[in-house]
């Protein structure tokens, strides 16, 4: 189907997808890499001490990335997992499933730092937070999408449930957040939010937003790497054949 | 933080479980799913190449 | 099916779609009363995870009337979602949901239906005997009617979403503990409303936001979720390879994507 000049389904095709990813894997790894470093530096080293919660606070520089990447992933999974749905084509559904374990992972994270944050500001391992909480909600979300696709033997079966729970959960996801959001703020007593990070200095924003790049870049580079073994899984066609006999 | 030196940056001002044990992990796991991935790409690759016969490929409609 | 024909709906047909929704409705109030086990068990699992909260935490009023809300809303989830794994599970094993699909009725209404009977075979019950458990956990009788409104609410867009849910899930090995992790995160909005709703009257503070939210909740869900079963129970792919041949002709397709394999 030609949408004017383009042909946007040129890389549907699974041998020129695997080849594209194959050539921009190392330089996502590398721009990865590099910004991370980058990134690591002004925050560990160039960044001021914070005032109220000292060197504590130098955990955003992980925790607020991943989370917001663990937000991104789904997006995009629920974006390929539509893509796969209307217009049929299998790598798109291949996508959206290497997508969802960095995602989980990145969602992880950002519970895991979230954790290690609480415990030195706010004395507790874990917090009520309403970030937190929703974070808790997607990370059982992406482990129900990767239940269900590995609960169903028929591929597109597999492909075509799990990406309607995609959908399903991608409008959940904001009414999610909001009613947490909403939840928390009733029971102001208790909690105590985690997301009054120290004012934000322009060396700490720069450090946050380098950091947020490196992970998209890990996490895209990922992603393509794990499409890849996905798609070598459709052994029996030829252009595997080929591709494991000319490896 | 120009002024410390390097003791003082492992020590993160008493913080240094926290801070570290965040970087840590993220770092860990990151390189552990790289590698993980990296091991099975090569795997399929060997058994694909052991011939069409010997690899349980899955079976699309 | 050698020759494919073209997907036309007949210009007249037999039945009507709201006499083809009623009749879907009874069938499945019918059946539901036939085989009583299925929602007496699920509503005694609901009285019995009630009790034993106490049990866990500990006799003390004050702390049980605080608990009362959120320990219902979660139990009533619960049972709803033991129950859900029914919705679907008989017809497709007896081969009637496969009838449904192939007929000219849109699927989403007989959903509609299917639910409606469901909902009255469980959360309805649930809904009716959530004041007795109430007692139990002495909460005063204003934000028990509270609590009984909340769930009336609320219980319907359980079974809307469960339902999609259910369609997921349907004929496979996992099922229902499957099915509960699929639904239970996409619930939390409606436990939040609903308990919050009770802890909002028992703070003295109006619960007309939550209800309203619930409200809207649940006519979104009502026009939604019927819409995403009909592609979410993907049986007819899988049992029937010409279908899927059928559907790769009559859907939107993409030569390229697809010629290049």
């Amino acid at each position: 189907m030609q949408l004017g000049a383009v042909n946007w389904f040129y890389f549907a095709a699974p041998q020129r997808f695997y080849r594209l990813a194959g050539q921009l894997l190392p330089w996502c790894f590398v721009l990865a890499s590099l910004l991370a470093v980058w990134g690591l530096y002004i925050g560990l080293w160039l960044a001021p001490t914070d005032a109220q919660q000292g060197e504590a606070y130098r955990i955003i520089f992980v925790h607020v990335p991943v989370a917001w990447m663990s937000m991104v992933v789904y997006l995009a999974m629920a974006g390929w997992a539509g893509v796969g749905l209307v217009f049929n084509s299998r790598l798109a559904s291949m996508m959206a499933c290497a997508l969802a374990p960095t995602g989980a992972l990145m969602t992880f994270l950002a519970l895991w730092t979230g954790a290690l944050w609480g415990k030195p500001t706010w004395g507790t391992w874990w917090v009520w937070d309403a970030r937190l909480t929703s974070e808790l909600v997607l990370l059982f979300l992406y482990i129900g999408f990767m239940s269900l696709h590995a609960a169903i033997d028929d591929p597109r079966r597999a492909d075509r449930a799990a990406g309607l729970l995609a959908l399903v959960g991608v409008v959940n996801v904001p009414i999610i957040y909001f009613s947490v959001k909403w939840w928390n703020t009733l029971h102001q007593g208790a909690s105590v939010s985690l997301t009054k990070s120290p004012s934000m200095a322009s060396t700490m924003l720069l450090g946050m937003l380098v950091m947020a790049l490196a992970c998209w870049a890990y996490c895209i580079a990922a992603a393509l790497l794990r499409v890849r073994s996905i798609m070598e899984r459709e052994a029996h066609t030829a252009w595997v054949q080929d591709l494991a006999r000319s490896a | 933080m120009s002024s410390a030196g390097w003791s003082d940056f492992w020590h993160m001002g008493g913080y240094a479980l926290y801070v570290w044990g965040s970087l840590g992990m993220c770092a860990a796991t990151l390189l552990i799913e790289v590698l993980w991935l990296a091991h099975r790409q090569r795997k399929l690759i060997e058994l694909i190449s052991a011939g069409p016969d010997s690899d349980a490929g899955e079976s699309s409609p | 099916m050698s020759a494919v024909t073209h997907p036309k709906q007949p210009a007249a047909l037999p039945v009507g779609l709201l006499a083809a929704v009623q009749c879907i409705f009874v069938r499945d109030l019918r059946l539901a009363l036939r085989r009583r086990a299925d929602s007496l068990s699920a509503m005694l699992f609901f009285v019995m995870v009630v009790s034993l909260f106490p049990l866990g935490v500990g006799p003390e009023p004050g702390l049980l009337r605080s608990m009362a809300p959120g320990v219902v809303w979660v139990a009533a989830l619960l049972s709803s979602m033991l129950s859900l794994s029914r919705l679907f599970a008989d017809d497709h094993q007896d081969g009637t949901l496969e009838q449904l699909l192939l007929g000219a009725h849109p699927l989403a209404f007989l959903v509609l239906g299917k639910i409606a009977a469901h909902w009255i075979g469980s959360g309805l019950m649930l809904t009716l005997i959530a004041p007795l458990l109430a007692l139990q956990f002495d909460l005063a009788a204003d934000a028990c009617g509270v609590l009984v409104l909340s769930l009336l609410l609320g219980t319907p867009v359980l079974s809307l979403i469960g339902a999609i849910g259910a369609a997921l899930t349907v004929g496979l090995r996992g099922g229902s503990v499957l099915l509960s992790l699929l639904v239970l995160p996409l619930a939390v909005p409606v436990l939040v409303f609903g308990a919050g709703a009770v802890q909002a009257y028992q703070a003295g503070l109006g619960f007309s936001a939550h209800f309203s939210l619930l409200g809207a909740g649940l006519l979104v869900s009502l026009v939604a979720a019927p819409w995403v079963v009909r592609p979410g129970s993907g049986l007819l792919w899988s049992r029937y390879p010409q279908m899927a041949d059928f559907d790769r002709k009559f859907v939107m397709r993409h030569p390229v994507c697809n010629s290049v394999r």
